[in-house]
């Protein structure tokens, strides 16, 4: 087949958020009230009532190639699911146009169709005939499906009785088996075990070989780098940007880093802190870097404060608490951690910064923030500023088996290890 | 336990369009039934699911299909037969009300699968592309199961009275598809109205039991004055159930010009349906 798999055309999707009528819930009640509830229905019919148009997407056009996988990558409520959608034929665009060359199947959840009072084999056809299966073709493949999604055991039990892993697998497992020249797929690996999620982005990685298109929405931004070639990044409705899904993530990635990675105060005046002590400047980059640049997992960082010590002859020293997003407290350190006790340095009245370096292979991915205490006289808080700054540590992609998502846990240290062989089996 | 449905699509390979092109459709556009025909099987899964669903983790199971029109058929013979007296023609009231539960039964479950059917399959039309109209296609179709259910009791309660089967039987299908395609045409309607107002699910109980009374199920059409007689038979149902007694006990009279009005009424209410249904189709999952 030649030319492109699937292109789109100046899409452009329309939603019209009318705000729920009120009269639905203050009507009257008794006789006058359905009257008047009546009357209201039919003028609700006639009359378009004043509401807000919000374009999902708009003018969004681009070309998938044949045996492409690309990813589409983008905010929550940016337009990726009703992208999908769209082409997936479940609701009409507004305007413009795609053509999809070849059979498409669409896999925008896992489970759609499924009935809980049937069993497992009855679902199995039930969920392929809805997504477009025939009964023979399911026939055919059903001790293949069976055996990717290991409930061979518990084909006769109602899925009610099902462990949600279980569901997600023979659901996944009907889904993978569908044969089309484009898939479309949303998410739908957000569920299931990590060697589940890890299977299930090996057979999508087939299919691609096959020379198949595949379309693959994710927040799982390292998936989409080892699936993907190509990357669709969909902003506010729009394309952002299509390119090789390398840059096209870390284009995204840079977009929405909010992360607060300096600050600075020119003034010491209106400087924070209070008599003793105020501060300068804070923030956190890479070594080898500036406060923009990614921290990855891998590379050491350094965390820098610059302060101004108003009292001569003072003992001040500086403290950062690393906190995880969830707010628990990943570690401290303190500047005067290392010192003998009773032998603190005094410093005298000026500008002076303290920079603390975090080695790489210690911080897993994810965000962090952190909580900045200067302390005097050893261990006394002078002043304390939380929140002072926010950092995320991403993943370098340099460790084998990372690609399927995060590793659970604030640590990621790299540790070694030994395997050695202890006796040798005869061959069978 | 019903099995699992057989394939029914034998031969080539399923059509499949070569390209699709997805944009918005203008106006009145076709009712795309090529693309229902070539979705046949599922809409077999369908009526499957609706019933094999319903039934699992009952005591009595598939038997309820079978117990739903006997027990209407007795208290109806109870309250109407013996307490009201109700004349039947000089059929055994049992035999008479059964007659007119085989197609009622048919059409009430039939309008009130079909009126629901899009709301209920919410999940799946907002997840997967097949044709809309499958959906009230098989809450209607899968009447037909309560339908051969009581035919079965129909045809014992017959043996039990003796009462010999008539060549007008042949009739009955062609009954039953004006049945068939007048709750189509009711619950396509009920069923568009239902995306916007769900005052539906309440209103289809009221409109049902209206209907029951305006349709001849416990009495018959000669009690009906002859001065209300033409307004009496628009109703499609009315053609029906007499249709069911003439073919099954020669009951005159016979459906006549008048059953083939109510049916062209049918056909109109069942065509702008389908084109009502098909212009809602396109934005359902945007207002559900």
């Amino acid at each position: 087949m030649s030319g492109p798999s699937i292109r789109a055309e100046h899409l452009s999707k329309q939603y019209r958020i009318t705000r729920v009528a009120r009269s639905r819930n203050d009507g009257g009640s008794g006789a006058s009230g359905l009257w008047q509830r009546a009357r209201r229905a039919a003028e609700a019919l006639k009359v378009q009532k004043p509401s807000e148009l919000v374009w999902a997407l708009h003018d969004v056009s681009f070309d998938v190639q044949q045996g492409e996988v690309i990813g589409i990558i983008g905010r929550n409520g940016a337009g990726k699911s009703t992208l999908l959608k769209v082409l997936a034929r479940i609701t009409e665009p507004t305007s413009g146009r795609a053509i999809l060359n070849g059979r498409v199947g669409s896999l925008l959840e896992v489970g759609t169709g499924f009935h809980p009072e049937l069993t497992g084999r009855e679902n199995l056809y039930l969920s392929g005939a809805i997504l477009g299966m025939r009964r023979a073709e399911v026939n055919r493949k059903f001790d293949e499906i069976v055996a990717f999604a290991e409930v061979e055991r518990f084909l006769d039990t109602p899925v009610k009785r099902y462990s949600s892993g279980m569901y997600v697998r023979l659901a996944f497992a009907v889904a993978a088996h569908l044969e089309p020249e484009i898939l479309l797929v949303d998410e739908v690996l957000a569920v299931g075990d990590a060697v589940f999620q890890k299977k299930c982005l090996g057979k999508m990685g087939d299919v691609a070989t096959e020379g198949r298109t595949v379309l693959f929405v994710s927040h799982n931004l390292v998936a989409i780098q080892n699936l993907c070639q190509r990357a669709l990044w969909v902003d506010a409705g729009r394309v952002g940007e299509v390119g090789s899904a390398g840059e096209v993530v870390a284009h995204y990635l840079a977009s929405t880093r909010q992360a607060q990675t300096e600050s600075t105060w020119e003034d010491p005046a209106s400087a924070p802190g209070n008599e003793r002590v105020r501060v300068r400047r804070i923030r956190v980059r890479p070594e080898s870097g500036a406060p923009n640049d990614a921290i990855s997992m891998d590379h050491s960082a350094v965390v820098e404060v610059e302060y101004w010590n108003l009292l001569p002859d003072s003992q001040l020293h500086v403290c950062w608490h690393f906190l995880t997003d969830h707010q628990v407290v990943a570690f401290t350190s303190a500047s005067n951690e290392l010192d003998p006790p009773g032998n603190q340095p005094w410093l005298a009245a000026g500008l002076y910064r303290s920079t603390c370096r975090i080695p790489g292979n210690l911080l897993n991915e994810g965000s962090y923030r952190l909580n900045l205490l200067l302390l005097r006289d050893g261990r006394k808080i002078t002043y304390r500023l939380n929140d002072a700054l926010s950092f995320d540590v991403v993943e370098s992609g340099a460790r084998a088996g990372s690609w399927f998502g995060r590793e659970p846990g604030v640590l990621r240290p790299a540790l070694e290890w030994t395997t050695e062989a202890l006796q040798e089996l005869a061959a069978p | 336990m019903l099995p699992i449905p057989e394939t029914v699509i034998r031969g080539s390979a399923r059509h499949y369009p070569t390209a699709t092109v997805v944009e918005r459709s203008r106006g009145w556009s076709s009712l795309g039934l090529r693309d229902v025909w070539d979705h046949r099987e599922l809409l077999l899964f369908l009526v499957w699911r609706e019933i094999q669903g319903a039934y699992r983790q009952t005591a009595l199971g598939m038997s309820w299909l079978f117990l739903r029109p006997v027990v209407n058929m007795l208290l109806l013979s109870l309250v109407f037969g013996r307490l009201v007296q109700v004349p039947s023609d000089n059929i055994p009231y049992p035999l008479f009300s059964l007659a007119a539960l085989l197609p009622w039964g048919f059409f009430s479950n039939a309008v009130l699968r079909s009126s629901r059917s899009l709301v209920d399959n919410m999940h799946v039309i907002s997840k997967v592309y097949f044709p809309r109209l499958v959906i009230p296609l098989a809450g209607s179709a899968s009447g037909l199961v309560d339908l051969a259910a009581a035919a079965c009791v129909l045809v014992v309660a017959l043996f039990f009275y003796r009462m010999p089967l008539r060549a007008e039987i042949v009739w009955l299908p062609l009954f039953t598809l004006v049945a068939l395609g007048f709750s189509l045409a009711v619950g396509l309607w009920l069923a568009t109205l239902s995306v916007r107002y769900r005052d539906v699910s309440f209103a289809v109980q009221f409109l049902l039991q209206a209907m029951m009374y305006i349709s001849p199920v416990i009495y018959s059409v000669s009690l009906v004055p002859s001065s209300l007689r033409f307004i009496y038979e628009l109703n499609p149902m009315t053609g029906v159930i007499q249709g069911y007694r003439w073919a099954l006990f020669g009951l005159e009279p016979a459906p006549g010009l008048s059953f083939l009005f109510s049916s062209g009424l049918m056909l109109i209410g069942l065509i702008s349906g389908a084109y009502v249904f098909r212009r809602t189709e396109r934005t359902v999952v945007d207002i559900l």
